[in-house]
């Protein structure tokens, strides 16, 4: 026996000529399922062409409509394997020339005269991001005293960026995705002014 | 035949060699080797061109034997439907049998294209030792082998002229195997190969007379002064006649190649995700384009454009650049492909992907362009109908082919019930490959087929109602076809057994991929067959088949 095959046409609802109480819009409470004794007579009928069709399309699904989950059939539509991998769904193209521009912030070093501009896309973490800014600011660290010589020197930094609130975060708290996509601009303190970002944080 | 009367000694084979070399078509060749004897013998030692279509319809040892004089050599494999992931991954194909025979018998080889083989490293290094003046190397859609095997090809082959590498999956595990190449490479006019690196960019330095330039994807924004370096090469190749590959490039790469697009006949850009603005700049400098294969990024309003300057125009291909239709719809519709054939005078062949069609369009397409010789037509949701009228698109594709006397190719889609069949049947004369998918309503659609179509090489078919009847009542017809592929239908084993007995000289392939390993001798004959191949053959059952294919005797 086929499956119960829907009598509703496209765009129809019995519903609307179902005779009931209560005024328009309000839903009457459902009903149970109709016992399928109810509809076999009309079934009978319809069956003869239903099952032909049904039989003749074993894989096939009512013409007009769609089937409700997209199921990817094999081999389906033609195209060989790597035109099928090459293409991400296509983006927006505001989000594509976003990100075919990179993640530029402006980083700043207390007391260096000029600023540098890096693009966070390229970095996979904190560890990279750390090593690039340290490399990047080497020229102006290297006359200072090291650390191990004590902490009251100039010599402690953190660094910090602006978040798209206005706000001055430590580098390092949140996950990186939330990270770069917050950051605003990165800013190398230096100091006893690092001294106090600490305190505060723990206060 | 002219019995006794020896006519043929009338002139010396010299003579007659000479008369058959004006002979276009092996088929033409076929029919004087029938005539008699003498001429048998005459136009076999002066064969030098030879194609098998079905690397399975003979004995490679006995190709080889019959003709001893062949410089260039084709050789065909797996099922096309292998390129859509249908035929499993160790079905056959594999091409040491035969370039283990051609080095026996053909050393002086100089051509060999192969597609759809399964082609290892040594066979690419049987080949680069063994044949003294080689010169053509085209693989398609091949796999097996790795750039350790081109490396091997470039070493050797001293006098290439042409390497096409096209489609095909090549394990990367030989760097810079270009660099191989000879220093001075005056022969190489066609070079078409699925990789760009930096050693291309200095071999087309040394490769001007260049006239076909193919290379795989790259992202040119990683690259900025590999591009320029590029830019500069390919202007120098000034007889480029055909582009291919490229580019996940941005559009501000793309002026690199407009110095060359005057000359181009062919342009291959369906690999490349430029947007349509972009992509109509490019071709509009492209005047004598004659084949343009494209992404439907392109878009109605580009293929406006190409009719618009493209007018030497005969091939078109739009491939889809979201098969699963996970991004935004694409405005590419039944609109562009009526444009272009209102546009383009020359167009004879047409690949199509759409999501949607009507027969109206069909009706205007078919009267615009009645020389078409391919039409392909791929609607991508199966069953889809004529989008305005909701009616099957039979009407659509009739027209196609009561218009198109000489179609030879012919692909479907879309909702169509057995009266499609009824007319290709019946109006498809010089028809040679059919594809269907998703279509007809029962035995009747492929029995129309089988029973007109009096040139019908190949027929593939998948997901179709057809069965038993209309295969057995036409088994004779099989035997005049190359092959025949079913998919997904409604045949059984116990007619796949029949046809077996009933014609020797088929090879019937059953393919059941989830009854591996059962042997198909217990099989009941109502068993379903997930897959059927079926081809002509001299050569009987083959040696190689894997677990899931069964050879029906």
């Amino acid at each position: 026996m086929e499956a119960a095959v829907s009598y509703v046409k496209d765009g129809g609802d019995l519903r609307d000529t179902e005779l009931r109480l209560g005024l328009p819009g309000t839903e009457a409470p459902e009903k149970p399922a109709a016992p399928s004794t109810r509809g076999s007579k009309r079934a009978l009928q319809e069956d003869g062409d239903m099952e032909s069709r049904a039989k003749s399309r074993p894989l096939a699904v009512d013409c007009g409509e769609a089937p409700a989950a997209k199921t990817q059939i094999v081999g389906w539509p033609p195209i060989r394997s790597y035109r099928r991998n090459s293409f991400p769904p296509r983006k927006v193209e505001a989000e594509a020339e976003a990100e075919a521009a990179g993640l530029y912030v402006k980083v700043s070093m207390d007391g260096a005269p000029y600023l540098r501009k890096i693009d966070l896309k390229v970095y996979k973490g904190y560890k990279e991001l750390r090593e690039a800014i340290d490399n990047m600011f080497k020229c102006f660290t290297q006359g200072e005293v090291s650390r191990k010589e004590g902490c009251s020197s100039g010599s402690e930094s953190a660094i910090t960026y602006e978040d798209k609130d206005g706000d001055l975060m430590l580098v390092g708290d949140v996950p990186w995705e939330m990270f770069i996509s917050s950051c605003r601009r990165l800013r190398i303190m230096k100091g006893c002014e690092v001294r106090c970002l600490r305190t505060r944080q723990y206060s | 035949m002219v019995g006794g009367f020896r006519w043929a000694a009338m002139f010396p084979d010299e003579v007659w060699e000479h008369v058959f070399s004006f002979l276009p078509a092996d088929a033409d060749r076929n029919a004087a080797a029938l005539v008699c004897r003498a001429w048998y013998r005459i136009e076999r030692r002066s064969r030098w061109r030879v194609f098998v279509g079905n690397c399975y319809a003979v004995e490679p040892a006995a190709a080889v034997r019959r003709f001893p004089e062949v410089r260039a050599a084709a050789i065909k494999g797996k099922p096309h439907f292998a390129d859509f992931n249908l035929v499993p991954s160790d079905w056959g194909g594999g091409a040491e049998a035969w370039v283990e025979a051609m080095v026996e018998g053909w050393p002086h080889l100089e051509e060999l294209r192969l597609k759809r083989m399964v082609v290892s490293d040594d066979c690419l290094e049987l080949i680069a030792r063994c044949f003294k003046n080689f010169k053509v190397l085209s693989l398609v859609s091949c796999e097996g082998f790795s750039t350790a095997g081109l490396a091997a090809i470039a070493a050797n082959c001293r006098n290439l002229r042409e390497l096409d590498l096209h489609e095909n999956e090549v394990e990367d595990n030989c760097l810079h195997w270009m660099s191989h190449f000879p220093e001075s490479f005056a022969s190489l006019v066609t070079l078409n190969i699925a990789c760009l690196e930096e050693r291309l960019v200095g071999l087309l330095h040394r490769v001007p007379q260049l006239v076909d330039l193919g290379t795989g994807k790259f992202a040119a924004q990683h690259h900025p002064e590999l591009f320029s370096k590029l830019e500069s090469a390919i202007a120098g190749c000034k007889n480029l006649k055909s582009l291919s590959g490229f580019w996940e490039a941005g559009p501000t790469y793309l002026p690199a190649i407009y110095s060359v697009c005057e000359g181009l006949t062919s342009l291959n850009l369906s690999y490349a995700t430029i947007q349509g603005p972009e992509l109509i700049k490019l071709i509009s400098w492209c005047k004598n384009l004659q084949r343009l294969w494209v992404m439907d990024l392109i878009e109605d309003d580009g293929l406006i454009a190409v009719a618009a300057s493209c007018k030497l125009l005969q091939e078109l291909r739009v491939f889809p650049s979201d098969p699963y239709g996970a991004a935004q719809p694409i405005s590419l519709t039944e609109h562009g492909l009526v444009a272009i054939s209102a546009g383009c005078p020359m167009l004879h062949s047409v690949l199509y992907f759409c999501r949607q069609m009507t027969n109206a369009a069909l009706l205007t397409v078919a009267k615009n362009c009645p020389n078409f010789t391919c039409f392909r037509l791929c609607i991508m949701e199966p069953h889809t109908p004529d989008y305005i009228t909701r009616q099957p698109l039979d009407a659509g594709f009739s027209a196609i082919v009561e218009s198109c006397k000489h179609l030879r190719r012919l692909s479907l889609s879309g909702l169509l019930t057995d009266l499609v069949f009824k007319s290709i049947g019946a109006s498809a004369n010089c028809l040679e490959m059919l594809s269907v998918a998703f279509a007809g309503d029962g035995d009747a659609g492929l029995h129309y087929i089988l029973s007109g179509c009096k040139n019908l090489r190949k027929l593939e078919i998948r997901d179709c109602p057809f069965g038993d009847k209309p295969l057995l009542d036409n088994a004779a017809k099989l035997e005049t076809m190359r092959s025949l592929w079913m998919s997904s239908c409604s045949v059984t084993l116990g007619a796949c057994r029949q046809l077996a007995r009933k014609m020797p000289l088929l090879n019937v392939e059953v393919i059941n991929e989830r009854k591996r390993g059962l042997p198909l001798e217990l099989q009941p004959d109502n068993c379903p067959v997930e897959k059927l191949y079926i081809y002509r053959t001299v050569a009987g059952p083959r040696s190689d088949t894997p677990s899931c294919v069964w050879i029906l005797r």
